[in-house]
């Protein structure tokens, strides 16, 4: 039986072996020594067809608590933002979804465009110049810019502020141990980093790194710890949300050399995980360290505009060894989402966003302290859409007792800090009512303590 | 066409907010971390915005729009199916801090990938983790390097041995992860040069990288006695698993004596390649390397039930968040289940077009290595460009004008004015035909009209465009026009372009 993923005829068959002038498929492979050729059947269960897949897969993702089944304040990193129909109809257009990088630039200028377009808005964003066309995730991106920081000051460390997201700092670590970069962590002092602590370990420091607002919600004092950093010579890098910039200052205003992150808050599904883009934009004077693709604007050969791949140079498939990064495939349809995203925000909306989301967290802390009692571990911080909260006993306990009654409260710090095994990371998006807000304290006022 | 912030108007919007009652204010914000100025984003009401991508998406060519014979791309029919499971809200919006017991059924689905790939693969253990395949590159190198280290021999064994051949990803991820490169050659049948290789294996030796078939669309006829040489010098065997679309279920990297081996779920097992991305790069490696995997690994537990293993105590760590790019699993998995050991029939496939593509090529164009190739292959335009002055970019272009994406040109590097043509299993007989008819159609026209092909295309949205340009003077992003003077007069375009750099 032929397979809906093939189109040979048995005629068509003969008649391409006799032009080959072959007499069967089996002579094709005759380059394979016999010793390498596998001489059973894959042993895999028998092929499915596409209702068949479906039943079996649908049922898989039918066991999974996702945040359409359980009222979700888990954060740390991933968020259940609204994704607008319009990210899907786009990402769904055949000609851009099954399409490649554009190596061929006549055949691709919709991509192009997108991603000239897609470069502007994160540049717009973060105030910087030059936006690359997107890295795996916001971890991977941190890493890139270690490798340019690596190159642009010749030094062999990185500071990292405990405050970043601890799976960026676990990636950063296992990708400088690579490049023979010691990567050095500062403690936080009540939830955000001390400028002073941060200047004595930037001495001959490559960059620092820090996130703003930071893995606990806070807000960090960005333009000291960037004044810290470059006092020491070392790149100060901000690892933000794209989605607090419509309140919160932009990166290269308060003088960060390089911006990145996750962007997956702004117009890409959770999804376990991924796929997401990172985001990774740079001042002028770093253009031609940057990892990955960039697409420039130029003109055709009747003088009309048009976009390109450029400064491929920079690229493993010209430079090779001597490559910025080993980047080829990227994130570029998610990247694509969150354009789509940020346009369909606006101006306005990611403001507006962004207070709501401001609004949403003070709102929840309030709550948490009426109802259940809950003191915010750093209380005399302002935070954005998450913030900690001591929770009396083991939070991890306390969400598996939340979770029971429909509600998972967030996430457990003590997993990645000592002393912090009875703190719940609580995070809001717009997504979150009040009246979910005044479950969730119900729920954790029976739970906690 | 006008890109989306020219067709922006101040005060238009696609977006409307919820609005909750009774909310506290915004929390003040400390002045010097407030947003003093709004960035420009796009003002367009939704049907705009919907206009403007869809407008886009008809200036692009994908595998849905026509044959996309991308050498060592792998550009396969992506089936839709696997669109619709991946959007389940169960897959979507599952948070990937959820507790184990509420993603068994996602930790299942990735368990079962596993496996499957490790069958495909006749290795021992798979980490998912890696997001495309030169991340799974650099952590296969870094697991080499965790391997000698726990041996006392990392730094003893320092270099990493890449064909001539290799993808450009090979050696910038062989700097990444710390290695020194050592290159070895071709010889005149398109295999690696094995009395070049002899000399250059030692006790120094960390590891080969190697892909096979070759970017040559060749399969390394000397595969055993590399894998002595190798093996014997106490050094790993590393595969670019890039094409793997020639060997399923026909021959296994683990059968040919790879340790490590990375997997391009977006080539081989149809994820949509996205414009660019997104990709998936699992690693899969022999038993003795295990330990040494990204944390958290995917265990199926005695238990019963599936988890998260984070007690990994020799892991080289993260590469990348969570335990990967988990939709692109979704995709490949329903792909996978609905060929089963039939992956075979499909490779097959992918082999007998590509050579059908290429005895149908060969009068035209020159073949530098004459054997049959496998699931893809390298021909040269470069008699058209000595006699005729049109070299494989005029043939690239041209093809366009016929209605077909160009093959891969100028790579390998080895093979000047290079075209690689990789058809995969998806394309019918007619379509190989017809792309064959252009392919030679454009060898005579190149004979009689050259400027046809130096001037194409001449049928798409854009004429040929000039990337010098755009890499001298590069402009990166819009250049906003300043806002207009009290007059109501529009002042010139402020140029944003670099200052040199």
């Amino acid at each position: 039986m032929t397979h809906p993923f093939l189109a040979l005829t048995d005629s068509d068959r003969e008649e391409m072996l006799g032009t080959i002038g072959v007499g069967s498929v089996e002579e094709l492979f005759g380059d394979l020594p016999e010793a390498v050729r596998f001489g059973r059947e894959l042993d895999l269960e028998p092929a499915l067809s596409e209702q068949e897949v479906f039943e079996h897969v649908a049922a898989l993702a039918e066991r999974n608590a996702d945040a359409s089944r359980e009222l979700s304040f888990l954060g740390a990193g991933m968020y259940d933002h609204y994704v607008p129909a319009v990210v899907d109809t786009i990402l769904q257009r055949g000609e851009l979804l099954t399409a490649y990088t554009p190596y061929q630039p006549e055949m691709s200028q919709g991509v192009l465009q997108a991603i000239f377009e897609y470069q502007t808005a994160i540049c717009e964003l973060t105030g910087m110049d030059v936006s690359n066309a997107s890295g795996y995730d916001g971890t991977s991106v941190a890493a890139d810019a270690c490798y340019v920081a690596k190159y642009v000051t010749g030094r062999d460390k990185v500071v990292v502020t405990e405050t970043t997201n601890p799976q960026v700092r676990q990636v950063v670590k296992t990708y400088a141990a690579g490049f023979g970069l010691e990567v050095v962590e500062v403690p936080h002092r009540g939830g955000t980093t001390d400028p002073n602590e941060l200047e004595r370990a930037a001495v001959d420091a490559a960059a620092v790194i820090f996130q703003q607002p930071n893995f606990f919600g806070c807000l960090e004092p960005a333009p000291d710890l960037v004044a810290a950093a470059a006092d020491g010579g070392a790149l100060p890098v901000a690892h933000v949300d794209l989605l607090s910039l419509g309140v919160l200052e932009a990166p290269r205003r308060y003088g960060a050399a390089l911006a990145l992150g996750e962007g997956q808050a702004a117009g890409n599904f959770p999804s376990f995980g991924g796929p997401h883009y990172g985001f990774l934009a740079a001042r002028q004077e770093f253009i031609r360290r940057m990892p990955g693709r960039i697409v420039g604007e130029t003109v055709d050969t009747a003088g009309e505009r048009g976009y390109v791949l450029t400064l491929q140079t920079r690229e493993q498939h010209i430079r090779r060894e001597k490559a910025t990064s080993n980047i080829t495939t990227n994130q570029t349809l998610l990247a694509l989402g969150g354009l789509v995203y940020l346009t369909w925000l606006g101006p306005q909306g990611l403001r507006e966003l962004g207070e709501t989301c401001l609004s949403l967290a003070a709102y929840a802390k309030q709550r948490l302290e009426e109802k259940a009692g809950l003191e915010p571990l750093f209380a005399d911080q302002t935070t954005f859409k998450e913030f900690a909260v001591r929770v009396g006993r083991n939070a991890r306990e306390v969400v598996a007792d939340a979770r029971a009654q429909g509600v998972h409260p967030g996430y457990a710090l003590g997993r990645d800090y000592e002393g912090m095994d009875d703190v719940l990371l609580v995070a809001v998006t717009e997504r979150r009512t009040p009246q979910e807000i005044d479950r969730l304290a119900d729920v954790l006022a029976e739970v906690a303590r | 066409m006008k890109l989306i912030y020219e067709k922006s108007q101040p005060g238009r919007r696609a977006s409307a907010l919820p609005h909750y009652e009774n909310l506290p204010a915004p929390p003040e914000l400390p002045d010097e971390l407030r947003r003093s100025e709004p960035p420009r984003l796009p003002e367009v009401p939704e049907f705009e915005l919907v206009r403007h991508f869809t407008e886009l998406s008809t200036r692009n060519f994908g595998v849905d729009t026509g044959f996309y014979p991308l050498g060592s791309c792998t550009m396969k029919y992506n089936p839709r199916i696997n669109e619709r499971l991946a959007a389940l809200p169960g897959f979507a919006r599952l948070h990937p801090l959820q507790d184990d017991d509420g993603a068994q059924g996602a930790l299942e689905l990735m368990w079962r990938l596993q496996e499957i790939l490790a069958e495909v693969t006749g290795l021992d253990a798979v980490s998912l983790q890696p997001a495309a395949g030169s991340q799974g590159e650099v952590t296969g190198l870094m697991l080499a390097r965790a391997y000698f280290a726990a041996r006392g021999e990392d730094e003893q064994r320092r270099k990493v041995v890449v064909p001539d051949t290799a993808h450009g990803t090979n050696p910038a991820s062989v700097t990444m992860a710390g290695y020194e490169l050592t290159h070895v050659q071709t010889d005149a049948r398109g295999n690696i040069d094995v009395d070049d290789l002899r000399g250059k294996v030692d006790e120094h030796t960390a590891a080969l990288m190697l892909t096979n078939p070759s970017t040559l669309g060749l399969f390394d006829e000397n595969i055993e006695e590399i894998e002595r040489i190798f093996h014997g010098a106490g050094a790993l065997m590393y595969y670019d698993g890039a094409n793997l679309n020639a060997v399923c279920g026909i021959s296994r990297p683990g059968d040919m004596g790879f340790d490590i081996v990375h997997i391009n779920l977006h080539k081989t097992f149809s994820q949509p390649h996205g414009g660019g991305g997104p990709g998936g790069g699992p690693v899969a490696v022999r038993d003795v390397l295990e330990p040494f995997l990204p944390v958290p690994a995917v265990v199926r537990r005695e238990e019963g039930g599936f988890g998260l293993d984070y007690d990994r105590p020799q892991t080289i760590g993260k590469v990348r968040g969570f335990a990967g790019p988990f939709g692109v699993f979704v995709r490949s998995y329903a792909f996978m289940r609905m060929w089963g050991p039939r992956l075979r029939e499909m490779s097959e496939v992918a082999v007998l077009n590509a050579n059908y593509v290429l005895a149908r090529l060969k009068e035209a164009y020159d073949l530098p290595f004459d054997r049959l190739c496998m699931h893809e292959f390298v021909v040269s335009a470069r008699s058209l460009k000595r006699e005729h002055g049109c070299t494989a970019l005029d043939v690239a272009k041209r093809l366009m004008d016929y209605g077909f994406h160009p093959p891969t040109i100028y790579f390998p590097l080895i093979v000047p004015e290079a075209l690689m043509v990789e058809p995969t299993e998806t394309e019918a007989k007619e379509t190989l035909d017809a792309f064959c008819d252009a392919m030679l159609a454009l060898a005579r026209e190149a004979v009689e009209d050259p400027e046809l092909l130096k001037e194409a295309p001449h049928y798409r949205p854009v004429k040929r465009l000039d990337e010098v340009r755009a890499a001298k003077n590069p402009v990166v992003k819009y250049g906003f026009a300043e806002p207009p003077v009290a007059e109501g007069e529009a002042r010139p375009v402020a140029a944003e372009a670099p200052k040199g750099a």
